[in-house]
């Protein structure tokens, strides 16, 4: 008996010490950016490492702030990253609820074709795409970088499901009472969906903000550089300069990463929602 | 009443048309038409402006000579193996773990392990150029203290592709790892119970209930992991721009380089369309052989 309760506690110290090992190698990255960019660029390239940065040089952030138009490139970010997210939300709800809850000819095949070019790489797009963004004067606009990111096929698959789960009884019962689709929806479909509707809205948000290749190739303009092209050009810039590069890397991750930490679970649920659908 | 019936029907049908139309207008701009011109572009000379030379399935025969070309889908082949053979056992052993029933902390655990997921990619390819940098990344530091020989990570091209590999497993292990935590809390516990009476090994239930109850899962992560591995880019772009000496030269950037570095449209149309069928008949593939190995409960 003793000796299978000692078996069991090794078991249950192995695989604390495991997942820890784990965790330590997916955050010794982030650490080590963190580290690096505070300090000078000599002490960066001392070998065994030096963990904590001694001096710590915070000018690092300001430097790398104003060595490259980062304040232009931050704004950018999030324009565009809350009006796709913004119009995508709206959109969405409205398509996805007429999929879910109303009958309108050709709904199922126009639903059929919408599912189908889940499996589409994007890249293959890239050339006709660019060709019509060239035809409709949006190269080198905000349009390129909005217009085509509000349609979402897999926020439409996602909140379709959860409009699904709403009681048809529940519009009846409000036309009867003389509402208008608009006001219901608003009223009754929106707030019974809030966690699909904020997993939708997330999802977008994050996926606008680290998006590289579309703004790489609809834009050649510095001032609509987001980001994550920013970071790229901001490289070819400084070289090898890492402090500097890892500041730049720290300030371009925050704001996702702080947004993640206040909703992972939403973030996680809607994640195992559409793997397992 | 038939009237007012049927004038509710017209009515249904009008308000779902005007609120799927939006969606729909840029579901046909830029995915529908797109692809059809993509197709269409794909048997033309087109050097971005003025007209376009009809070469029919030229820019197909010439694709299967081009060694540049090979070598990219070579080394997409190699990315993608890499990610399916390494990165999903990983994730579904960090599933496993994650899901033993006594563990405290699990959310904690998963919170770090999905971490890299949500972070921007071009920032962490240049904390990865920096982690991989061979006389001061901490990668080579940790293989020193274990008395390895140093790599070359990005510079040598035997390694940059194992480099870009590795990073890649440490970015999306954790997407795959939440899927497969959510598989493996599907399976009823009176299975491991009833496996437990009979005197069932730890082994014996993994090889037994988990992986036969885990497969709709598992499939779904290969199918998933195959089709985002093959579109491989930026990685390739940001660290090793492709190089060296094209070891890391995926089908995805060389498309991007045929288009909007040599301005050959239709060439590059023509690889897109083999990269869309190649996708489709590896998913078709899988799907013939998932009936031997995929349980639905």
């Amino acid at each position: 008996m003793q000796t299978y309760a000692f078996r069991r506690g090794i078991g249950k110290l192995l695989l604390y010490v495991l997942l820890s090992l784990g965790a330590l190698v997916m955050i010794l990255p982030f650490l080590w950016m963190l580290s690096t960019s505070l300090k000078d660029e000599v002490s960066a390239l001392q070998m065994p490492p030096q963990w904590i940065p001694r001096p710590v040089h915070w000018e690092n952030f300001p430097r790398a702030w104003s060595a490259a138009p980062f304040g232009r490139y931050f704004f950018n970010s999030f324009f565009i990253a809350i009006t796709t997210t913004v119009g995508e939300v709206i959109t969405t709800i409205f398509a996805a609820y007429a999929f879910a809850k109303m009958n309108f000819f050709g709904k199922n095949v126009l639903f059929t074709i919408f599912l189908g070019t889940l499996m589409i790489p994007g890249q293959m797009l890239l050339v006709p795409n660019y060709v019509t963004i060239k035809k409709l004067g949006w190269y080198n606009t905000y349009w390129a970088l909005i217009i085509p990111w509000t349609v979402s096929v897999f926020g439409i698959f996602l909140l379709r499901q959860f409009f699904r789960t709403i009681p048809d009884e529940f519009w009846d019962a409000a036309r009867i009472d003389g509402c208008s689709r608009f006001r219901y929806i608003w009223q009754v479909v929106v707030p019974l969906s809030r966690p699909g509707i904020a997993t939708v809205a997330l999802f977008k948000f994050i996926g606008s903000w680290n998006a590289f290749l579309w703004v790489l190739i609809m834009t050649d303009k510095v001032e609509l550089r987001t980001i994550p092209v920013g970071l790229r050009f901001f490289m070819s810039d400084v070289g090898t300069n890492y402090p500097l590069l890892m500041a730049a890397s720290t300030m371009a991750i925050l704001p996702v990463l702080l947004i993640f930490l206040f909703t992972q679970r939403q973030f996680i649920q809607g994640i195992t929602r559409t793997g397992l659908k | 009443m038939f009237a007012r019936l049927r004038r509710y029907k017209y009515q249904q049908w009008f308000w779902g048309y005007l609120f799927v139309i939006p969606v729909m207008a840029g579901f046909f701009l830029f995915m529908v038409y797109p692809m059809i011109s993509g197709i269409a572009l794909s048997f033309y000379q087109w050097p971005g402006i003025g007209p376009k030379e009809w070469v029919g399935v030229a820019n197909y025969l010439k694709m299967f000579r081009d060694v540049h070309f090979l070598r990219a889908v070579g080394n997409t082949v190699y990315y993608t193996l890499g990610i399916l053979v390494l990165g999903v056992p990983l994730a579904l052993f960090w599933a496993i773990l994650l899901n033993q029933k006594f563990l405290k902390g699990r959310n904690f655990f998963r919170l770090i392990y999905f971490l890299p997921t949500v972070t921007m990619m071009a920032a962490v390819s240049m904390v990865w150029k920096w982690l991989l940098s061979p006389n001061y990344g901490l990668v080579n530091y940790f293989l020193g203290l274990v008395g390895l020989p140093k790599v070359n990570w990005l510079l040598d091209p035997k390694w940059a592709m194992p480099g870009l590999i590795l990073m890649s497993i440490w970015k999306g292990t954790g997407f795959n790892m939440v899927i497969f935590l959510a598989g493996l809390q599907g399976i009823p516990k009176t299975y491991y119970e009833a496996a437990e009476i009979d005197g069932a090994t730890a082994w014996h239930k993994f090889r037994y209930i988990t992986l036969p109850l885990l497969s709709p899962t598992t499939f779904f992560v290969i199918i998933t992991t195959m089709i985002t591995s093959f579109q491989i880019f930026q990685q390739a772009y940001i660290l090793t721009e492709g190089g060296p000496r094209e070891a890391t030269t995926t089908i995805v950037f060389y498309i991007y380089k045929n288009a909007f570095e040599w301005f050959k449209m239709g060439y590059s149309c023509a690889q897109s369309v083999f990269l869309l069928l190649v996708l489709i008949l590896a998913t078709l593939i899988q799907w013939r052989i998932q009936r031997r190995w995929v349980h639905y409960a």
